[in-house]
């Protein structure tokens, strides 16, 4: 994949929109591997319904993560400042996901960008928000 | 019910080292497509990495001080999670000294009436020569009534 270069990180440019789903409890479990929050409401169905829960609840850190990647992914792990992450509503198995984002801003004396990111869910419902900054100027 | 003494608590220090193998693990739990995460000897993290402090955080006794803000499991979720790169992010094989602290408590009236209880946690991560290198914070919200969903 060719990453994006400077005269190319307009404001406004987006990268291609991404789709996950439908979510899996082995998306869950293998993401709290990776991760070691092993909160058992995100996989063990009998704790999350003592919990008052249909189900076990999607870990809202692997959308954030794998929202933060589309963006990543596109311009560069190098290139990432910052990182932003903020919940809206939760993720259930079975839910179909759709990332996308922008740049949002440019700052050509610094060389950085900022970009937004949003993942809904099937019902059109926002369920985290992104922010990032990407520098351009001081990759090593 | 927060515990809103637990300000400035700070947590013993502990050291995180940065694996590939780890990077290749969270890369393919995080969907990426980069392939350098799979096929670089030394790749950078992703964005939202450094959430696996935690695995180093618990193997130091009192690294961690969130369990001191004594936020409720039931009424306490995950509200914003941030990451700073004072630089290009860590790469694989790199040594980082971590630190948490709870920066801070705070209250806000929700929406729907009832307080909502803020709590921060920063960890600074810095390299052998005391650079700063990288920043989490955690912030967790409690609220009046049990949460419709967690982070």
């Amino acid at each position: 994949m060719t990453l994006l270069d400077w005269k190319e990180a307009v404001c406004g440019a987006q990268p291609d929109a991404r789709h996950l789903g439908p979510l899996t409890r082995t998306d869950f479990v293998r993401y709290q591997g990776a991760s070691g929050d092993m909160n058992p409401i995100h996989h063990d169905e009998p704790f999350a319904v003592a919990a008052g829960f249909d189900g076990p609840l999607g870990v809202g850190m692997f959308p954030a993560g794998a929202l933060a990647n589309l963006a990543a992914d596109w311009i560069g792990p190098d290139r990432v400042r910052r990182t932003k992450v903020r919940w809206k509503a939760p993720v259930w198995a079975g839910d179909m996901l759709a990332l996308s984002g922008e740049i949002v801003s440019r700052d050509d004396d610094g060389k950085t960008v900022d970009v937004e990111l949003v993942c809904k869910n099937q019902d059109e419902v926002v369920t985290c928000q992104v922010w990032m900054t990407f520098a351009f100027g001081d990759v090593a | 019910m927060v515990d809103k003494a637990a300000i400035g608590a700070v947590g013993e220090p502990f050291v995180v080292d940065v694996e590939r193998g780890k990077i290749h693990e969270f890369a393919r739990a995080t969907k990426s497509q980069h392939g350098g995460y799979f096929s670089s000897p030394n790749p950078r993290v992703p964005p939202t990495f450094l959430t696996t402090q935690f695995f180093w955080e618990e193997l130091v006794p009192g690294a961690n001080p969130w369990d001191r803000v004594a936020m409720s499991q039931e009424r306490g979720m995950h509200a914003e999670q941030e990451y700073v790169f004072h630089g290009p992010p860590p790469k694989a094989g790199d040594r980082l000294y971590a630190q948490s602290r709870i920066e801070d408590i705070f209250e806000k009236q929700g929406r729907r009436g009832g307080t909502l209880t803020f709590a921060v946690m920063v960890t600074e991560f810095r390299d052998a020569d005391g650079r700063l290198v990288a920043e989490a914070r955690l912030t967790g919200v409690e609220t009046a009534k049990p949460p419709e969903g967690t982070g």
